[in-house]
């Protein structure tokens, strides 16, 4: 098995829905963002067009990250083929930030809350979101997209099917308003995203590194 | 967001490869896929790039010190290179966020260059131990042949990290191999002027072959970055250090070390200048290829969707 994804660039409308489901999930700080929407701007006035392409971990088959990682912190789990990070092992490095081609993790520095602290608002942090994130444990550790993780271990015991099931598949496919995003089993021949891959010519970042990514693009039918 | 009332405006303005420097002149190649400038990596700093330099210097010096070292200067030699190795790995405590879990580093020596580092440094630093209090050839060699393994390891692991594209050119290994024996030469004579010792040929010869293997890498390393699209915003730091760092730090101290060699016989003042230049030089080149020069590359996106106007 091996979680992947994909995004129909001709779906996607750049409404960061996407970046703030996610931020929202996992209550991440400010300045952290596991999904960003890089946008680009085509054209000169009055013919601009902005494409937004959402971007984030690729949780690659081959991680660079894995590979450079002294202590195991970062790891590929066998089950799913996604990257993780246990920030328990982690000695803070950065060597893992230094080799990821696709710039998807953040370094966590300090810890600071959206709001004042005398307003009376318990902190995201403080929280932890939905997936109970303990941001005190990974402060000067990198941080990253999960493929929402919690979701996906929570799968296992509820009988639910990532990517079918909402409650097991990750927030920013869930929330997309464009249906956009599709997640699934990248070995499951029959799955959606694997024919959507066939049938629409889905494409990898930076193919020339070796990384292998799972997550793919779509993109435009004309 | 970039300004879109004119693309030529939208790229000047992200054009300046040099924060608060002067305007580089550099294309489209070196923004983004966004139209953003890239962004220089600022995660490993001058703390980084004293591992590298006191690693470098230090193992350089362990390797030369076994190879063309008078016994009389060797313990010095040996002392100096262990301690700028030492302090290169300080400089890494000090970098990493939990110095205190740093035994972690040791778990991954099958993959990461960064574990092989670590684990090749207690052999080098008890063997070189060994060697400056028994003088003995076996823990010199041995001593020296650990020290040629980390500094190896030094250039892997500057080499994997395929986020950097100055970094991850292959051309950097031989650059990072070179220039740690030209420091290590360089102090090592150094040590032998500064101790009252005749300087022994076969050192002044090494160091100036080293100069030239290191001349060789340097240019072979940015003709293999100038083939990298996404290196510019890299070539531009390193092309304004070319200038200072080609005169100053090879023209100069190869020509003082001939006119040492050949027409100032028992003058040590050529040798004392070129190895000044030599050694801070490697530093200089490796503190602005660490910190200054480290750019991210920016995304390669095909097949963008076309959008219809005021779409």
């Amino acid at each position: 098995m091996r979680w992947g994804m994909v995004i129909d660039l001709q779906r996607c409308i750049g409404c960061y829905a996407c970046a703030m489901a996610c931020k929202a999930e996992n209550a991440t700080p400010p300045a952290i963002y596991f999904r960003r929407v890089l946008t680009r701007e085509e054209g000169s006035y009055p013919t601009v067009r902005r494409i937004p392409v959402p971007v984030g971990c690729n949780h690659c088959e081959k991680p660079p990250c894995v590979e450079v990682c002294p202590s195991g912190a970062s790891y590929q789990a066998i089950e799913n083929g996604t990257v993780q990070i246990d920030e328990s092992v982690c000695i803070g490095c950065q060597y893992c930030i230094m080799a990821c081609p696709y710039k998807a993790r953040s370094a966590l520095k300090q810890l600071d809350a959206y709001l004042p602290e005398d307003v009376g608002f318990t902190t995201p942090q403080e929280m932890g979101g939905e997936a109970r994130t303990d941001w005190n444990a990974k402060l000067n550790t990198p941080v990253k997209c999960t493929f929402c993780n919690h979701r996906l271990e929570k799968a296992k015991t509820t009988g639910k099917t990532p990517g079918i099931d909402r409650e097991a598949t990750p927030a920013c496919v869930v929330t997309c308003p464009a249906k956009a995003m599709f997640f699934g089993d990248l070995d499951d021949p029959n799955s959606e995203i694997r024919r959507l891959i066939a049938t629409r010519n889905g494409f990898t970042l930076l193919p020339g590194e070796g990384t292998n990514p799972s997550l793919y693009y779509l993109p435009a039918r004309f | 967001m970039t300004n879109a009332s004119s693309n030529k405006a939208s790229y000047d303005w992200a054009a300046s490869a040099d924060e608060g420097g002067e305007e580089i002149e550099i294309g489209r190649e070196e923004l983004d896929w966004s139209g953003k400038k890239v962004n220089r990596q600022t995660g490993w700093d001058a703390r980084a790039a004293g591992n590298f330099i006191g690693g470098g210097s230090g193992t350089g010096l362990l390797i030369c010190a076994a190879l063309a070292v008078p016994a009389a200067s060797y313990l010095y030699s040996v002392v100096l290179g262990l301690v700028l190795a030492g302090l290169g790995l300080i400089c890494v405590l000090a970098e990493i966020g939990h110095p205190l879990r740093f035994l972690n580093v040791l778990r991954r020596g099958n993959t990461s260059w960064m574990t092989r580092e670590a684990l090749i440094a207690p052999f080098m630093f008890g063997a070189g131990a060994v060697a400056a209090y028994t003088g003995g050839v076996p823990f010199s060699t041995a001593a020296a042949v650990f020290a040629a393994a980390y500094l190896y390891c030094q250039a892997r692991m500057l080499q994997a990290s395929k986020g950097i594209p100055a970094w991850r050119n292959k051309a950097s290994i031989p650059l990072l191999l070179s220039t740690g024996l030209v420091e290590g030469s360089s102090l090592a004579t150094l040590v032998c002027l500064g101790g009252g010792i005749s300087l022994p040929q076969e050192l002044i010869w090494l160091l100036l072959a080293t100069l030239l293997v290191r001349r060789i890498s340097w240019m072979y390393y940015l003709k293999m970055l100038a083939g990298e699209n996404s290196a510019k915003a890299a070539l531009s730091v390193l092309h304004r250090l070319r200038g200072p760092y080609e005169n100053f730090g090879q023209t100069l101290p190869e020509l003082l070390l001939l006119i040492g060699i050949f027409f100032t016989s028992g003058q040590s003042w050529p040798f004392v200048i070129a190895s000044l230049a030599g050694v801070t030089s490697g530093w200089i080149m490796k503190y602005t290829l660490v910190t200054r020069a480290a750019f991210s590359q920016g995304l390669d996106m095909t097949a963008l969707p076309k959008r219809r106007q005021g779409s």
